[in-house]
């Protein structure tokens, strides 16, 4: 035996009683093959999602479907894995070589996307346990107001913004940091998410999804990803007849209704306001860089190599006396502190290129939006908001002409 | 086919190819196995943040003892308080603030110390003072029947010695030995 470890105490070779040395126990680590199990449920999820929410048109189906999430993605597997974290991993790995990215993790960050391409947000509905544990307590909807709902969204796309500039520069996943409801699927985890989980959960038994509208950055990309899908979630099953009666039938304000005569609005101004905001894009995309390259500087802070190389230089100037846990292994380690101020420097610069990008994006967002809401749209029936709507088909009952199909009596 | 299908249909390929253009950025080094979270207790500084940092209520990280490295000393400075009244098991002498390592006498004058791991709480009291006096057997690693292998381990994100990281699950032990640094 060589003894690279010097033993203060050399271990007894117990001549007397000739004891033998236990060994490790070690619980194994979780089966390769459940670990497929997941995918093939995410799969077979998606399938039944669109299926039930496109062919079916079954809510009700869609409900027994989120129960089932909820319980085996949340309850069950704990909140990990999941699709909205696996963007960070995603994005890790593309900017960082050496990091290496489980299959399962790739097949959960894009397969709902691809899916969303073709069906629309299903995974939204009832595939996600976030939306599905939303949706399942959302008894009392309240509408809120279109202003708003348009402010509000914009959030998730900053969110989305930060969550990727934390991931690709190595200073953390944000999403599942601050995730709500995985500590609820845990029942336990640090007193303010768990707060925070508790109030979004009241929250949406009278507004519609919080987490989903207004924060979810793989809803963001699942949006645009369903605003050019091939099929869609159509209120009517036949045409539409102008009957009105499913306004007030989606609680998460993704029902369009019809635009059939043009307001009355002046045309001039129209041009003057759409000529000014084309314009202004490229001056909030120039903002958004010039404010991302400033904010990843502040960002920075949150990385632990910047942060300990701002402790030990304080420490080396003597503005501080004492040292913390994580700069007493950096002296023991006898690197010397040039090379982690360099090493800061690097990772400083890292944030400030991601900063600008998400800047750019968070412009382009902004500018784009107005874009959208000053152009004249024209829309001959009512329909779903393909950005918006995660097909969780409470709309179609609504519709005298689904009635009809199932064969049921349309009320008076 | 009108022109806002075609838009969509045009759209829809460009967003397909972009996936793809993703999912070849990220498969050459995409493992085929899954990995785990687990400490490297030759980085160890038994800081305590273990116990308290966990998503779980009680941590996932649990004392461990490489038996093969310990003394197995009468005075065991992983067991016994600094200063102990007498080396006996009486709860005052234990430097465990939960009871849950077991001392049975062997034959004289070696002791043998398990670790009850349901009372463990991974505190590493006991690992500080076997690391600083005694041989360092006893040493913190990461549960897999307990952990729940979050996306990113929060014990990790608050780990002053950046002394936990992924390993591959087929390995997911980083065991301390006799042999040393064992890779």
């Amino acid at each position: 035996m060589i003894f690279l470890a010097a033993a203060k105490f050399p271990p007894p070779e117990f001549s007397e009683t000739g004891h033998q040395i236990p060994g490790f126990v070690a619980p194994a680590a979780r089966a390769a093959s459940l670990e497929r199990l997941d995918v093939a449920v995410l799969v077979l999820a998606l399938g039944l999602a669109a299926w039930l929410a496109l062919r079916q048109r079954s809510r009700r189906g869609l409900v027994w479907l989120g129960i089932f999430s909820v319980l085996y993605f949340g309850f069950w597997r704990k909140g990990c894995i999941c699709s909205i974290g696996s963007i960070q991993n995603i994005a890790l790995a593309l900017s960082d070589s050496s990091y290496a990215l489980p299959v399962t993790v790739i097949a959960f960050g894009l397969l709902p996307l691809v899916v969303a391409l073709f069906f629309g947000r299903v995974f939204c509905s009832a595939v996600c346990p976030h939306g599905a544990l939303q949706d399942l307590v959302l008894l009392k909807p309240m509408k809120v107001p279109e202003w708003l709902e348009h402010g509000l969204r914009l959030l998730a796309y900053v969110y989305l913004g930060l969550a990727v500039i934390f991931a690709a520069t190595g200073g953390g996943f944000i999403i599942c940091q601050y995730d709500p409801f995985v500590t609820i699927f845990r029942l336990s985890g640090n007193t303010i998410m768990v707060v925070t989980g508790i109030v979004l959960l009241v929250l949406g038994v009278f507004i519609g999804r919080p987490y989903c509208r207004y924060l979810c950055p793989y809803g963001v990309l699942l949006g645009l990803a369903s605003s050019v899908s091939k099929w869609r979630v159509q209120v009517t099953p036949s045409t539409c007849t102008q009957c009105r009666l499913c306004e007030q039938a989606c609680p998460f304000t993704a029902l369009n209704p019809a635009i059939t005569a043009a307001p009355v609005r002046n045309v001039k101004t129209d041009k003057r306001r759409l000529a000014a905001l084309v314009v202004l894009l490229p001056v909030l995309v120039a903002t958004g860089l010039w404010l991302g390259g400033i904010s990843g500087t502040a960002l920075a802070r949150k990385h632990r190599i910047i942060n300990l190389a701002e402790r030990v230089h304080l420490e080396e100037s003597g503005t501080v006396t004492d040292t913390t846990d994580a700069s007493n292994v950096f002296h023991a380690s006898g690197t010397p502190p040039e090379e982690l101020f360099a090493e800061a420097r690097k990772i400083q610069h890292r944030y400030i290129t991601a900063g600008r990008w998400a800047g750019i994006w968070i412009g382009l967002v902004i500018g784009l939006k107005l874009l959208s809401l000053a152009i004249r749209k024209e829309r001959p029936d009512y329909e779903a908001d393909q950005t918006r709507c995660v097909a969780c088909a409470r709309c179609y009952r609504y519709c005298p002409e689904e009635l009809k199909r199932l064969g049921l009596t349309v009320p008076e | 086919m009108n022109r806002r299908d075609f838009m969509r249909n045009v759209l829809r390929g460009a967003s397909l190819i972009g996936l793809g253009g993703v999912l070849a950025g990220v498969i050459r080094k995409a493992n085929a196995s899954n990995t785990v979270w687990q400490i490297d207790p030759w980085k160890c500084t038994q800081c305590g943040r273990c116990a308290t940092e966990c998503v779980l209520e009680l941590s996932a990280v649990k004392c461990v003892h490489s038996f093969d490295m310990c003394g197995y000393c009468q005075l065991c400075t992983g067991y016994f308080e600094p200063q102990p009244n007498k080396l006996n098991t009486a709860a005052e002498n234990q430097l465990c603030p939960t009871g849950a390592i077991k001392r049975q006498f062997v034959e004289d004058p070696y002791y043998e110390y398990s670790i009850d791991e349901p009372l463990c709480i991974g505190c590493s009291k006991c690992v500080k003072g076997c690391t600083m006096f005694g041989n360092g057997s006893l040493h913190l690693q990461i549960r897999h029947d307990r952990c729940v292998n979050c996306n990113e381990c929060s014990i990790a994100r608050a780990c002053p010695a950046d002394a936990i990281h992924r390993v591959p699950a087929a390995q997911p032990y980083h065991f301390k030995s006799r042999e040393g640094h064992g890779g």
